[in-house]
């Protein structure tokens, strides 16, 4: 019996968590990254929400893939994935209508996420169902977590407050200090993650360029 | 089997196109009634949240029904058209905004707060991205502001979604939208620190300018339709 977790789906899913990171190594999904990090809590709906969709139209199209016309897998790729939030989106509306409220605004960014492409061109278009699903939930949560440490610092320096509970003390803006203002705005997403892929380059040297 | 044959490919795509389509098409339909009562129950929660009325944990439908007293449609000449409940609620206020101010039915909502009466107008206006909206409370005199809510379609988090904030929407209470002379004059949403001469400020948003100028639009021109309406009888600043 071959195990569940065989030591390549392993290196599957652990890869794009580092080594292979959607964000960081292969700088794809930036702009969704950008969109909705000045917040912890839309990063990480937003994580979520990739990662899951990433997932199960990966499995799709695995498991359809041997009958793909090849001139137009592209297009299937796209209806699929758009079909899949079409689906999830209206089930959020009839019972989770709260979340869907939140979730309004990322709908569109998720169907246009080029992780999502490159993941079904690259993966699931040659590899088998359950291998599919696992590196589909890896490169969300590589995803995931490159959103939500941005997140992180853009509300802590940008708003004084993580998940919108204020954390610096009122104490520390009457000694004199103030929000960063160009933490909430887009540019400072941008310098962030240029500061993040900096750190994990200079920490693997087999990324660096020559 | 050959997957690159023209024919091959054709009927895939016009299969795949109809299977989808049916897809979608019965998951809408069969989902649309719940879809339906959520929307309906979440704009009756967002009409409580004007009145500062918590309704976490509860039933914000048996709410609505007990504090909700009244449900008038109105033309801007203040006359009732209609005062039957559930007339105003069903009303399509986007679809009444577009036509000419003379030929639109606003809906009212009258509502009983601890046996204090207090009106309620529904406000929709456009922010940086899209659509915002929202209601606003007054008082007995219909003219102070007793409470406010805003919700907002795709503004941006941490600027101009902070319209949506509590600590926003507090700043609107007590403000006047009658100046002492009894004319309409709406209220400013300015730079903080900047003072209007002419009628009542609140702070807007550091970085959501833009969204705070279209709160201030959307109260202009939404409470400006019920002018007629808020000077009937509107006790003490009447000369």
């Amino acid at each position: 019996m071959s195990k569940l977790i065989s030591d390549k789906t392993k290196a599957v899913f652990l890869g794009p968590l580092s080594k292979n990171n959607p964000i960081t190594v292969q700088v794809l999904g930036i702009c969704s990254a950008l969109a909705v990090t000045a917040k912890l809590e839309p990063a990480i709906v937003m994580g979520l929400s990739v990662t899951i969709i990433v997932a199960f139209s990966n499995v799709i199209i695995s498991l359809l893939r041997n009958t793909i016309p090849n001139r137009i897998r592209i297009i299937v790729q796209l209806v699929v994935v758009a079909a899949l939030v079409t689906i999830v989106s209206e089930i959020l509306k009839a019972f989770a209508y709260d979340v869907s409220v939140q979730l309004s605004v990322y709908i569109g960014l998720i169907i246009t996420n080029c992780i999502l492409m490159g993941r079904l061109e690259a993966f699931a278009m040659s590899n088998k169902p359950w291998e599919s699903f696992v590196d589909g939930l890896g490169n969300g949560f590589g995803y995931a977590w490159i959103l939500v440490a941005v997140a992180f610092f853009r509300e802590l320096f940008g708003s004084g407050t993580l998940f919108g509970l204020r954390v610096i003390p009122q104490a520390v803006y009457d000694a004199g200090y103030v929000n960063n203002g160009l933490m909430i705005l887009p540019p400072m997403a941008l310098i962030l993650v240029a500061c993040i892929i900096w750190v994990h380059r200079a920490r693997n040297k087999e990324l660096q360029e020559k | 089997m050959n997957t690159n044959k023209n024919s091959y490919t054709l009927i895939y795509a016009t299969v795949m196109v109809i299977v989808v389509a049916l897809m979608l098409a019965l998951v809408s339909s069969s989902l649309k009634d719940i879809q339906t009562a959520n929307v309906e129950l979440d704009k009756k929660k967002q009409i409580l949240s004007s009145l500062n009325i918590s309704f976490e944990g509860q039933d914000a439908a048996a709410l609505y029904k007990k504090h909700i007293v009244k449900e008038l449609v109105l033309n801007s000449k203040a006359e009732v058209l209609s005062d039957v409940m559930g007339d105003a609620f069903k009303l399509d206020y986007i679809k009444e905004l577009a036509k000419n101010i003379d030929d639109r039915k606003l809906p009212l909502y009258i509502a009983d707060v601890d046996g204090v009466t207090k009106y309620i107008i529904p406000l929709r206006g456009a922010g940086l991205w899209g659509p915002i909206w929202g209601y606003i409370s007054l008082n007995e005199d219909k003219n102070t502001v007793y409470g406010s809510f805003y919700s907002h379609a795709s503004e941006t988090p941490g600027l101009g979604a902070e319209i949506s904030q509590a600590n926003f929407q507090q700043e609107f209470v007590g403000k006047r939208v009658l100046n002492d002379n009894n004319e309409f004059v709406s209220i400013a949403v300015m730079k903080p620190g900047q003072v209007s001469d002419t009628q009542d400020e609140v702070d807007g948003i550091s970085g959501g300018t833009i969204t705070s100028k279209g709160v201030e639009k959307m109260l202009l021109s939404c409470i400006g339709q019920y002018e007629a309406y808020l000077k009937i009888s509107n006790g003490g600043t009447e000369e």
